[in-house]
Protein backbone atom coordinates (compact mmCIF):
# COMPACT_ATOMS: atom_id res chain seq x y z
CA UNK A 1 0.00 0.00 0.00
CA UNK A 2 1.40 3.41 -0.93
CA UNK A 3 1.57 6.11 1.72
CA UNK A 4 -1.08 8.11 -0.17
CA UNK A 5 -3.44 5.15 -0.01
CA UNK A 6 -2.66 4.55 3.64
CA UNK A 7 -3.66 8.12 4.40
CA UNK A 8 -6.70 8.12 2.15
CA UNK A 9 -8.25 4.87 3.40
CA UNK A 10 -9.18 6.05 6.91
CA UNK A 11 -10.24 9.49 5.58
CA UNK A 12 -12.65 7.88 3.11
CA UNK A 13 -13.99 5.67 5.91
CA UNK A 14 -14.64 8.77 8.01
CA UNK A 15 -16.44 10.55 5.17
CA UNK A 16 -18.65 7.51 4.54
CA UNK A 17 -19.43 7.32 8.24
CA UNK A 18 -20.45 11.03 8.34
CA UNK A 19 -22.63 10.64 5.26
CA UNK A 20 -24.39 7.61 6.74
CA UNK A 21 -24.96 9.47 9.97
CA UNK A 22 -26.40 12.47 8.13
CA UNK A 23 -28.60 10.17 6.08
CA UNK A 24 -29.98 8.27 9.11
CA UNK A 25 -30.87 11.54 10.88
CA UNK A 26 -32.48 12.93 7.70
CA UNK A 27 -34.50 9.83 6.82
CA UNK A 28 -35.89 9.61 10.37
CA UNK A 29 -36.61 13.31 10.44
CA UNK A 30 -34.98 13.64 13.86
CA UNK A 31 -34.80 17.19 15.23
CA UNK A 32 -31.35 18.08 16.52
CA UNK A 33 -32.41 17.75 20.18
CA UNK A 34 -32.87 14.03 19.56
CA UNK A 35 -29.83 13.46 17.42
CA UNK A 36 -27.65 16.14 15.92
CA UNK A 37 -26.32 15.49 12.43
CA UNK A 38 -22.82 16.18 11.09
CA UNK A 39 -24.06 19.31 9.32
CA UNK A 40 -25.06 20.79 12.72
CA UNK A 41 -21.55 20.35 14.03
CA UNK A 42 -19.84 22.92 11.82
CA UNK A 43 -21.90 25.86 13.10
CA UNK A 44 -21.55 24.60 16.69
CA UNK A 45 -17.78 24.43 16.36
CA UNK A 46 -17.68 27.87 14.73
CA UNK A 47 -19.91 29.50 17.31
CA UNK A 48 -17.81 28.27 20.23
CA UNK A 49 -14.45 28.14 18.44
CA UNK A 50 -12.52 30.05 21.11
CA UNK A 51 -13.99 27.97 23.92
CA UNK A 52 -13.16 24.79 21.99
CA UNK A 53 -9.56 25.93 21.65
CA UNK A 54 -9.22 27.00 25.26
CA UNK A 55 -11.04 24.06 26.84
CA UNK A 56 -9.66 21.59 24.34
CA UNK A 57 -6.18 22.64 25.43
CA UNK A 58 -7.14 22.16 29.10
CA UNK A 59 -8.40 18.66 28.42
CA UNK A 60 -5.42 17.79 26.24
CA UNK A 61 -2.67 18.84 28.60
CA UNK A 62 -4.40 17.29 31.60
CA UNK A 63 -4.78 14.02 29.72
CA UNK A 64 -1.16 14.02 28.57
CA UNK A 65 0.04 14.88 32.09
CA UNK A 66 -2.05 12.03 33.49
CA UNK A 67 -0.59 9.69 30.89
CA UNK A 68 2.96 10.75 31.72
CA UNK A 69 2.28 10.02 35.35
CA UNK A 70 0.76 6.67 34.39
CA UNK A 71 3.84 5.81 32.31
CA UNK A 72 6.25 6.76 35.10
CA UNK A 73 4.27 4.86 37.72
CA UNK A 74 3.50 1.93 35.43
CA UNK A 75 7.12 1.47 34.36
CA UNK A 76 8.50 1.61 37.91
CA UNK A 77 5.86 -0.67 39.44
CA UNK A 78 5.93 -2.92 36.36
CA UNK A 79 9.71 -3.27 36.77
CA UNK A 80 9.35 -4.14 40.44
CA UNK A 81 6.68 -6.72 39.64
CA UNK A 82 8.55 -8.01 36.61
CA UNK A 83 11.78 -8.68 38.45
CA UNK A 84 10.44 -9.90 41.79
CA UNK A 85 8.02 -12.76 42.02
CA UNK A 86 7.15 -11.90 45.60
CA UNK A 87 6.25 -8.34 44.66
CA UNK A 88 4.24 -9.61 41.72
CA UNK A 89 2.19 -11.87 43.94
CA UNK A 90 1.79 -9.12 46.53
CA UNK A 91 0.77 -6.33 44.16
CA UNK A 92 -1.43 -8.00 41.55
CA UNK A 93 -4.56 -8.34 43.72
CA UNK A 94 -4.19 -4.73 44.87
CA UNK A 95 -3.87 -3.45 41.31
CA UNK A 96 -6.70 -5.57 39.96
CA UNK A 97 -8.92 -4.56 42.86
CA UNK A 98 -8.19 -0.90 42.34
CA UNK A 99 -8.78 -1.20 38.62
CA UNK A 100 -12.14 -2.87 39.22
CA UNK A 101 -13.47 0.16 41.09
CA UNK A 102 -15.56 2.33 38.72
CA UNK A 103 -13.63 5.54 38.44
CA UNK A 104 -16.82 7.65 38.55
CA UNK A 105 -17.08 6.68 42.20
CA UNK A 106 -13.54 7.85 42.82
CA UNK A 107 -14.26 11.34 41.51
CA UNK A 108 -15.98 12.69 44.66
CA UNK A 109 -13.35 11.06 46.86
CA UNK A 110 -10.49 12.70 44.99
CA UNK A 111 -12.39 15.99 44.76
CA UNK A 112 -12.90 16.04 48.53
CA UNK A 113 -9.37 14.90 49.28
CA UNK A 114 -7.78 17.61 47.18
CA UNK A 115 -10.50 20.20 47.32
CA UNK A 116 -10.13 23.01 44.80
CA UNK A 117 -7.07 21.50 43.09
CA UNK A 118 -8.92 21.10 39.82
CA UNK A 119 -5.94 20.58 37.58
CA UNK A 120 -4.35 18.08 39.93
CA UNK A 121 -7.65 16.25 40.45
CA UNK A 122 -8.24 15.88 36.75
CA UNK A 123 -4.68 14.74 36.04
CA UNK A 124 -4.95 12.23 38.89
CA UNK A 125 -8.11 10.70 37.50
CA UNK A 126 -6.59 10.39 34.02
CA UNK A 127 -3.64 8.70 35.69
CA UNK A 128 -5.73 6.32 37.80
CA UNK A 129 -7.73 5.05 34.89
CA UNK A 130 -4.76 4.51 32.56
CA UNK A 131 -1.84 3.15 34.59
CA UNK A 132 -3.11 -0.41 34.88
CA UNK A 133 -2.48 -1.68 31.32
CA UNK A 134 0.97 -0.07 31.32
CA UNK A 135 1.96 -1.69 34.62
CA UNK A 136 0.73 -5.10 33.53
CA UNK A 137 2.46 -4.95 30.14
CA UNK A 138 5.84 -4.01 31.62
CA UNK A 139 5.54 -6.62 34.33
CA UNK A 140 4.63 -9.38 31.87
CA UNK A 141 7.28 -8.28 29.39
CA UNK A 142 10.00 -8.51 32.03
CA UNK A 143 8.84 -11.67 33.77
CA UNK A 144 8.61 -13.61 30.51
CA UNK A 145 12.16 -12.75 29.43
CA UNK A 146 13.81 -16.05 28.49
CA UNK A 147 16.58 -16.91 30.96
CA UNK A 148 19.06 -17.47 28.12
CA UNK A 149 19.04 -13.74 27.34
CA UNK A 150 20.00 -13.00 30.90
CA UNK A 151 22.60 -15.78 31.01
CA UNK A 152 24.36 -14.57 27.86
CA UNK A 153 24.88 -11.12 29.31
CA UNK A 154 25.52 -12.28 32.89
CA UNK A 155 28.23 -14.69 31.72
CA UNK A 156 29.99 -11.73 30.11
CA UNK A 157 29.96 -9.93 33.45
CA UNK A 158 27.17 -7.48 32.63
CA UNK A 159 25.38 -5.71 35.48
CA UNK A 160 21.63 -5.94 36.10
CA UNK A 161 21.28 -2.40 34.83
CA UNK A 162 23.05 -3.26 31.57
CA UNK A 163 20.78 -6.26 31.11
CA UNK A 164 17.75 -4.07 31.65
CA UNK A 165 18.99 -1.39 29.26
CA UNK A 166 20.25 -3.66 26.50
CA UNK A 167 17.68 -6.44 26.57
CA UNK A 168 14.76 -6.21 28.98
CA UNK A 169 13.74 -2.65 28.09
CA UNK A 170 13.83 -2.92 24.28
CA UNK A 171 12.24 -6.36 24.40
CA UNK A 172 9.32 -4.99 26.41
CA UNK A 173 8.71 -1.98 24.16
CA UNK A 174 6.18 -3.61 21.77
CA UNK A 175 4.00 -4.71 24.69
CA UNK A 176 4.45 -1.31 26.30
CA UNK A 177 3.26 0.54 23.20
CA UNK A 178 0.32 -1.81 22.83
CA UNK A 179 -0.69 -0.95 26.38
CA UNK A 180 -0.06 2.75 25.79
CA UNK A 181 -2.55 2.76 22.92
CA UNK A 182 -5.19 1.44 25.30
CA UNK A 183 -4.11 3.86 28.00
CA UNK A 184 -4.38 6.93 25.72
CA UNK A 185 -8.10 6.50 25.15
CA UNK A 186 -8.68 5.54 28.77
CA UNK A 187 -6.92 8.69 29.96
CA UNK A 188 -9.36 10.87 27.99
CA UNK A 189 -12.22 9.12 29.75
CA UNK A 190 -10.60 9.88 33.11
CA UNK A 191 -10.08 13.55 32.32
CA UNK A 192 -13.63 14.06 31.13
CA UNK A 193 -15.11 12.12 34.00
CA UNK A 194 -13.62 14.64 36.38
CA UNK A 195 -14.54 17.61 34.21
CA UNK A 196 -18.15 16.51 33.85
CA UNK A 197 -18.92 15.00 37.25
CA UNK A 198 -17.09 17.64 39.26
CA UNK A 199 -17.61 20.73 37.09
CA UNK A 200 -15.21 23.55 37.75
CA UNK A 201 -15.53 25.67 34.64
CA UNK A 202 -12.68 24.30 32.58
CA UNK A 203 -12.07 21.59 30.00
CA UNK A 204 -14.19 20.05 27.26
CA UNK A 205 -16.15 18.17 29.92
CA UNK A 206 -17.34 21.50 31.23
CA UNK A 207 -18.28 22.61 27.72
CA UNK A 208 -20.33 19.43 27.38
CA UNK A 209 -21.99 20.15 30.69
CA UNK A 210 -22.91 23.72 29.68
CA UNK A 211 -24.30 22.35 26.41
CA UNK A 212 -26.50 20.07 28.48
CA UNK A 213 -27.67 22.84 30.79
CA UNK A 214 -28.53 25.22 27.94
CA UNK A 215 -30.05 22.41 25.84
CA UNK A 216 -27.56 23.10 23.03
CA UNK A 217 -27.49 19.61 21.57
CA UNK A 218 -25.26 20.34 18.58
CA UNK A 219 -22.69 21.69 21.07
CA UNK A 220 -22.81 18.47 23.09
CA UNK A 221 -22.25 16.42 19.97
CA UNK A 222 -19.50 18.78 18.84
CA UNK A 223 -17.72 18.17 22.17
CA UNK A 224 -17.94 14.41 21.67
CA UNK A 225 -16.49 14.73 18.20
CA UNK A 226 -13.74 17.03 19.45
CA UNK A 227 -12.82 14.41 22.07
CA UNK A 228 -12.81 11.69 19.45
CA UNK A 229 -10.51 13.77 17.24
CA UNK A 230 -8.13 14.46 20.11
CA UNK A 231 -8.15 10.77 21.01
CA UNK A 232 -7.31 9.80 17.45
CA UNK A 233 -4.58 12.44 17.32
CA UNK A 234 -2.92 11.26 20.52
CA UNK A 235 -3.28 7.64 19.42
CA UNK A 236 -1.34 8.39 16.26
CA UNK A 237 1.35 10.17 18.24
CA UNK A 238 1.79 6.86 20.07
CA UNK A 239 1.80 5.00 16.76
CA UNK A 240 4.60 7.24 15.47
CA UNK A 241 6.62 6.77 18.67
CA UNK A 242 6.06 3.03 18.37
CA UNK A 243 7.35 3.05 14.79
CA UNK A 244 10.47 4.91 15.91
CA UNK A 245 11.25 2.88 19.04
CA UNK A 246 9.71 -0.52 18.40
CA UNK A 247 9.37 -0.61 14.63
CA UNK A 248 11.50 -3.78 14.57
CA UNK A 249 8.61 -5.78 16.00
CA UNK A 250 6.50 -5.15 12.93
CA UNK A 251 6.86 -7.90 10.36
CA UNK A 252 7.44 -6.89 6.78
CA UNK A 253 4.45 -7.51 4.54
CA UNK A 254 5.41 -10.12 2.02
CA UNK B 1 47.15 -19.50 42.50
CA UNK B 2 47.73 -23.16 43.06
CA UNK B 3 49.79 -25.14 40.62
CA UNK B 4 47.80 -27.60 38.59
CA UNK B 5 48.84 -31.15 38.06
CA UNK B 6 47.43 -31.23 34.54
CA UNK B 7 47.42 -28.79 31.66
CA UNK B 8 43.63 -28.96 31.39
CA UNK B 9 42.02 -25.63 30.61
CA UNK B 10 38.68 -26.70 32.02
CA UNK B 11 38.93 -28.94 35.04
CA UNK B 12 35.87 -30.07 36.92
CA UNK B 13 36.68 -32.31 39.83
CA UNK B 14 34.27 -34.14 42.10
CA UNK B 15 31.58 -31.57 41.63
CA UNK B 16 28.44 -31.96 43.66
CA UNK B 17 25.46 -29.72 43.16
CA UNK B 18 21.88 -29.80 44.40
CA UNK B 19 18.95 -27.52 43.72
CA UNK B 20 16.91 -26.43 46.66
CA UNK B 21 13.27 -27.30 46.13
CA UNK B 22 10.21 -27.31 48.35
CA UNK B 23 10.64 -31.06 48.77
CA UNK B 24 14.23 -30.69 49.99
CA UNK B 25 17.52 -30.64 48.07
CA UNK B 26 17.43 -32.24 44.63
CA UNK B 27 20.95 -33.44 43.79
CA UNK B 28 21.75 -33.09 40.09
CA UNK B 29 25.49 -33.60 40.02
CA UNK B 30 27.38 -35.88 42.38
CA UNK B 31 30.99 -36.78 41.75
CA UNK B 32 31.20 -35.35 38.27
CA UNK B 33 34.65 -35.08 36.70
CA UNK B 34 35.81 -33.82 33.37
CA UNK B 35 39.05 -32.40 32.04
CA UNK B 36 39.29 -30.54 28.78
CA UNK B 37 42.83 -29.83 27.58
CA UNK B 38 43.59 -26.48 25.99
CA UNK B 39 42.22 -26.35 22.46
CA UNK B 40 40.32 -29.60 22.82
CA UNK B 41 36.69 -30.26 22.06
CA UNK B 42 34.72 -32.28 24.59
CA UNK B 43 31.14 -33.41 24.16
CA UNK B 44 28.97 -34.31 27.13
CA UNK B 45 26.07 -36.66 26.52
CA UNK B 46 23.59 -38.14 28.95
CA UNK B 47 19.94 -38.89 29.55
CA UNK B 48 17.43 -36.06 29.78
CA UNK B 49 17.39 -34.14 33.02
CA UNK B 50 20.79 -35.37 34.18
CA UNK B 51 22.14 -31.91 34.89
CA UNK B 52 23.84 -31.09 31.61
CA UNK B 53 22.63 -27.50 31.64
CA UNK B 54 23.67 -27.14 35.27
CA UNK B 55 27.14 -28.01 34.09
CA UNK B 56 27.18 -25.14 31.59
CA UNK B 57 26.07 -22.70 34.25
CA UNK B 58 28.78 -23.92 36.59
CA UNK B 59 31.49 -23.36 34.01
CA UNK B 60 30.09 -19.95 33.08
CA UNK B 61 30.25 -18.90 36.72
CA UNK B 62 26.51 -18.35 36.93
CA UNK B 63 26.22 -21.09 39.53
CA UNK B 64 28.64 -22.53 42.08
CA UNK B 65 29.05 -26.15 43.16
CA UNK B 66 28.15 -27.25 46.66
CA UNK B 67 31.30 -29.36 46.71
CA UNK B 68 34.26 -29.89 44.41
CA UNK B 69 35.94 -27.41 42.10
CA UNK B 70 35.33 -25.85 38.73
CA UNK B 71 38.69 -24.63 37.51
CA UNK B 72 39.45 -22.61 34.40
CA UNK B 73 43.09 -21.88 33.58
CA UNK B 74 44.07 -23.23 36.98
CA UNK B 75 41.84 -20.72 38.75
CA UNK B 76 38.72 -21.55 40.67
CA UNK B 77 35.61 -20.02 39.11
CA UNK B 78 34.03 -17.68 41.64
CA UNK B 79 32.20 -15.27 39.34
CA UNK B 80 31.30 -14.98 35.65
CA UNK B 81 34.40 -14.66 33.48
CA UNK B 82 34.20 -12.71 30.29
CA UNK B 83 36.58 -15.16 28.63
CA UNK B 84 33.67 -17.54 28.19
CA UNK B 85 31.32 -17.61 25.21
CA UNK B 86 27.93 -19.32 25.28
CA UNK B 87 25.36 -20.49 22.76
CA UNK B 88 22.08 -22.28 23.47
CA UNK B 89 19.47 -24.27 21.62
CA UNK B 90 17.44 -21.08 21.45
CA UNK B 91 19.64 -18.61 19.50
CA UNK B 92 18.23 -15.71 21.60
CA UNK B 93 19.17 -13.04 19.10
CA UNK B 94 17.93 -9.53 19.86
CA UNK B 95 15.16 -8.96 17.34
CA UNK B 96 15.60 -5.20 17.24
CA UNK B 97 19.24 -5.36 16.28
CA UNK B 98 20.80 -6.20 12.95
CA UNK B 99 22.73 -9.46 12.69
CA UNK B 100 26.01 -7.54 12.81
CA UNK B 101 25.01 -5.67 15.96
CA UNK B 102 23.87 -8.93 17.51
CA UNK B 103 27.24 -10.51 16.85
CA UNK B 104 29.04 -7.46 18.26
CA UNK B 105 27.01 -7.45 21.50
CA UNK B 106 29.73 -9.05 23.67
CA UNK B 107 32.16 -6.36 22.53
CA UNK B 108 29.82 -3.76 24.05
CA UNK B 109 30.02 -5.47 27.42
CA UNK B 110 33.47 -7.00 27.74
CA UNK B 111 36.00 -4.20 28.33
CA UNK B 112 38.23 -3.68 25.27
CA UNK B 113 40.06 -0.98 23.34
CA UNK B 114 38.46 -1.69 20.00
CA UNK B 115 37.08 1.18 17.97
CA UNK B 116 33.59 0.95 16.54
CA UNK B 117 35.03 0.02 13.19
CA UNK B 118 37.26 -2.68 14.65
CA UNK B 119 34.27 -4.18 16.44
CA UNK B 120 32.32 -4.23 13.21
CA UNK B 121 35.29 -5.73 11.36
CA UNK B 122 35.37 -8.54 13.90
CA UNK B 123 31.65 -9.10 13.29
CA UNK B 124 32.14 -9.14 9.50
CA UNK B 125 35.03 -11.57 9.86
CA UNK B 126 33.02 -14.05 11.94
CA UNK B 127 29.90 -13.82 9.80
CA UNK B 128 31.99 -14.52 6.70
CA UNK B 129 33.42 -17.60 8.41
CA UNK B 130 29.96 -19.10 8.87
CA UNK B 131 28.76 -18.13 5.40
CA UNK B 132 26.55 -15.23 6.45
CA UNK B 133 28.28 -12.50 4.45
CA UNK B 134 25.65 -10.23 2.94
CA UNK B 135 23.27 -10.75 5.87
CA UNK B 136 24.98 -8.30 8.23
CA UNK B 137 22.23 -5.68 8.02
CA UNK B 138 19.30 -8.08 8.13
CA UNK B 139 17.14 -8.49 11.19
CA UNK B 140 17.01 -11.93 12.88
CA UNK B 141 13.37 -12.37 11.84
CA UNK B 142 14.49 -12.37 8.20
CA UNK B 143 16.81 -15.36 8.71
CA UNK B 144 16.13 -19.07 8.81
CA UNK B 145 16.62 -21.11 11.98
CA UNK B 146 19.99 -22.44 10.85
CA UNK B 147 21.21 -18.97 9.92
CA UNK B 148 20.13 -17.59 13.27
CA UNK B 149 22.02 -20.33 15.03
CA UNK B 150 25.12 -19.49 12.98
CA UNK B 151 24.82 -15.85 14.02
CA UNK B 152 24.44 -17.02 17.62
CA UNK B 153 27.73 -18.96 17.32
CA UNK B 154 29.41 -15.83 15.95
CA UNK B 155 28.15 -13.83 18.90
CA UNK B 156 29.52 -16.45 21.31
CA UNK B 157 32.95 -16.02 19.69
CA UNK B 158 32.98 -12.25 19.13
CA UNK B 159 35.10 -11.37 22.17
CA UNK B 160 37.59 -14.17 21.40
CA UNK B 161 36.70 -16.30 24.43
CA UNK B 162 39.09 -19.09 25.31
CA UNK B 163 36.20 -21.28 26.46
CA UNK B 164 33.16 -21.93 24.31
CA UNK B 165 30.15 -23.55 25.97
CA UNK B 166 27.51 -24.94 23.63
CA UNK B 167 24.27 -26.16 25.19
CA UNK B 168 22.53 -28.26 22.51
CA UNK B 169 22.93 -25.50 19.93
CA UNK B 170 21.86 -27.68 17.00
CA UNK B 171 19.07 -29.53 18.80
CA UNK B 172 16.18 -27.67 17.19
CA UNK B 173 17.47 -27.83 13.61
CA UNK B 174 16.54 -30.26 10.88
CA UNK B 175 19.01 -33.06 10.13
CA UNK B 176 20.65 -31.52 7.04
CA UNK B 177 20.98 -28.05 8.54
CA UNK B 178 22.49 -29.68 11.58
CA UNK B 179 25.13 -31.41 9.48
CA UNK B 180 25.94 -28.11 7.78
CA UNK B 181 26.47 -26.55 11.17
CA UNK B 182 28.70 -29.40 12.29
CA UNK B 183 30.98 -28.62 9.40
CA UNK B 184 30.86 -24.94 10.21
CA UNK B 185 31.90 -25.82 13.77
CA UNK B 186 34.99 -27.54 12.37
CA UNK B 187 35.80 -24.49 10.28
CA UNK B 188 35.39 -22.19 13.27
CA UNK B 189 37.68 -24.43 15.25
CA UNK B 190 40.20 -24.16 12.47
CA UNK B 191 40.14 -20.35 12.53
CA UNK B 192 39.57 -19.50 16.16
CA UNK B 193 41.45 -20.66 19.22
CA UNK B 194 38.97 -21.94 21.77
CA UNK B 195 38.46 -24.88 24.04
CA UNK B 196 34.97 -26.23 23.64
CA UNK B 197 32.50 -28.05 25.80
CA UNK B 198 29.42 -29.21 23.92
CA UNK B 199 26.28 -30.51 25.58
CA UNK B 200 24.26 -32.66 23.22
CA UNK B 201 21.72 -35.43 22.88
CA UNK B 202 22.99 -36.46 19.48
CA UNK B 203 25.60 -39.22 19.60
CA UNK B 204 26.62 -38.78 15.96
CA UNK B 205 27.15 -35.11 16.63
CA UNK B 206 29.35 -35.87 19.62
CA UNK B 207 31.51 -38.30 17.62
CA UNK B 208 31.76 -36.02 14.60
CA UNK B 209 32.72 -32.91 16.55
CA UNK B 210 34.54 -33.96 19.69
CA UNK B 211 37.96 -35.29 20.66
CA UNK B 212 36.48 -36.76 23.80
CA UNK B 213 32.93 -37.79 24.64
CA UNK B 214 31.85 -37.90 28.28
CA UNK B 215 28.76 -39.86 29.22
CA UNK B 216 26.92 -38.64 32.30
CA UNK B 217 25.02 -41.11 34.44
CA UNK B 218 21.40 -40.54 35.41
CA UNK B 219 20.61 -38.02 38.12
CA UNK B 220 22.50 -37.32 40.29
CA UNK B 221 25.05 -37.41 37.51
CA UNK B 222 28.61 -38.56 37.78
CA UNK B 223 31.06 -39.27 35.00
CA UNK B 224 30.10 -42.70 33.78
CA UNK B 225 32.23 -43.21 30.71
CA UNK B 226 34.81 -41.33 28.67
CA UNK B 227 35.37 -42.12 25.01
CA UNK B 228 38.39 -40.77 23.13
CA UNK B 229 37.63 -40.12 19.49
CA UNK B 230 40.74 -41.05 17.53
CA UNK B 231 39.84 -38.95 14.45
CA UNK B 232 42.00 -35.96 13.60
CA UNK B 233 40.71 -32.44 13.14
CA UNK B 234 39.96 -32.77 9.48
CA UNK B 235 36.77 -34.77 9.40
CA UNK B 236 34.17 -35.34 6.76
CA UNK B 237 30.66 -36.62 7.29
CA UNK B 238 31.58 -39.89 5.60
CA UNK B 239 33.83 -40.65 8.57
CA UNK B 240 30.65 -41.27 10.54
CA UNK B 241 29.91 -44.28 8.37
CA UNK B 242 33.20 -46.12 8.96
CA UNK B 243 33.23 -49.30 11.07
CA UNK B 244 35.33 -47.42 13.62
CA UNK B 245 32.70 -44.73 14.06
CA UNK B 246 29.90 -47.27 14.14
CA UNK B 247 31.64 -49.09 16.97
CA UNK B 248 32.03 -45.84 18.91
CA UNK B 249 28.37 -44.97 18.41
CA UNK B 250 27.35 -48.42 19.59
CA UNK B 251 29.52 -48.07 22.70
CA UNK B 252 27.98 -44.71 23.47
CA UNK B 253 24.49 -45.97 22.88
CA UNK B 254 25.04 -48.81 25.35
CA UNK B 255 26.45 -46.39 27.88
CA UNK B 256 23.40 -44.16 27.53
CA UNK B 257 21.18 -47.15 28.13
CA UNK B 258 23.09 -47.92 31.29
CA UNK B 259 22.78 -44.28 32.31
CA UNK B 260 19.06 -44.44 31.75
CA UNK B 261 18.93 -47.47 33.99
CA UNK B 262 17.69 -49.81 31.27
CA UNK B 263 18.94 -53.36 30.83
CA UNK B 264 21.22 -53.81 27.85
CA UNK B 265 19.67 -56.79 26.12
CA UNK B 266 15.91 -56.40 26.06
CA UNK B 267 15.90 -52.83 24.89
CA UNK B 268 12.66 -51.01 24.24
CA UNK B 269 9.89 -53.39 25.20
CA UNK B 270 9.25 -55.84 27.96
CA UNK B 271 8.92 -59.44 26.75
CA UNK B 272 5.26 -60.39 26.73
CA UNK B 273 3.99 -63.12 29.01
CA UNK B 274 4.15 -66.51 27.23
CA UNK B 275 0.83 -67.49 25.73
CA UNK B 276 -0.70 -70.72 26.95
CA UNK B 277 -1.41 -73.58 24.55
CA UNK B 278 2.00 -73.77 22.89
Amino acid sequence: MSSKQRFATPVIALVIFALLWEFVVWINGWPNYVMASPSDLGPAFYKFRWLFLEFGWDTLWRTVAGLMLAIAFGVVVGMIMGFSRTMREALYPLLVGFNAIPKATVVPVVALLLVGQHNLNTVLLAFMISFFPITVSISIGLSTLEPEYRDILLSLGASRLTIFRKIALPKTLPEFFGALKVAVTLAFIGTNLMEIVEPHGRGLGHLFDSGKISADYPLMFAVLIALAIMGIGLYYVVVILEKIFAGWAERQES
Amino acid sequence: MSSTPSDALIRISNVKHAYRTDAGPLPVLDGFNVEVPQGAFTAVVGPSGCGKSTLTRLIAGLLFPDEGDVILHGEKVTSPRNTVGMAFQNPVLLEWRTILDNVCLPLEIVPNDLSRKQKHDRGYELLAMVGLQGFEDKKPSELSGGMRQRASLCRALAHRPDVLILDEPFGALDAFTREDLWQIMHELRHNEAFTCLLITHDLRESVFLADQVVVMSGRPAKTQYVLDVPFGRDRVLDDLYTPEATQMLLDLRHQIQVAQGRPLEELEHEPEAPESGS
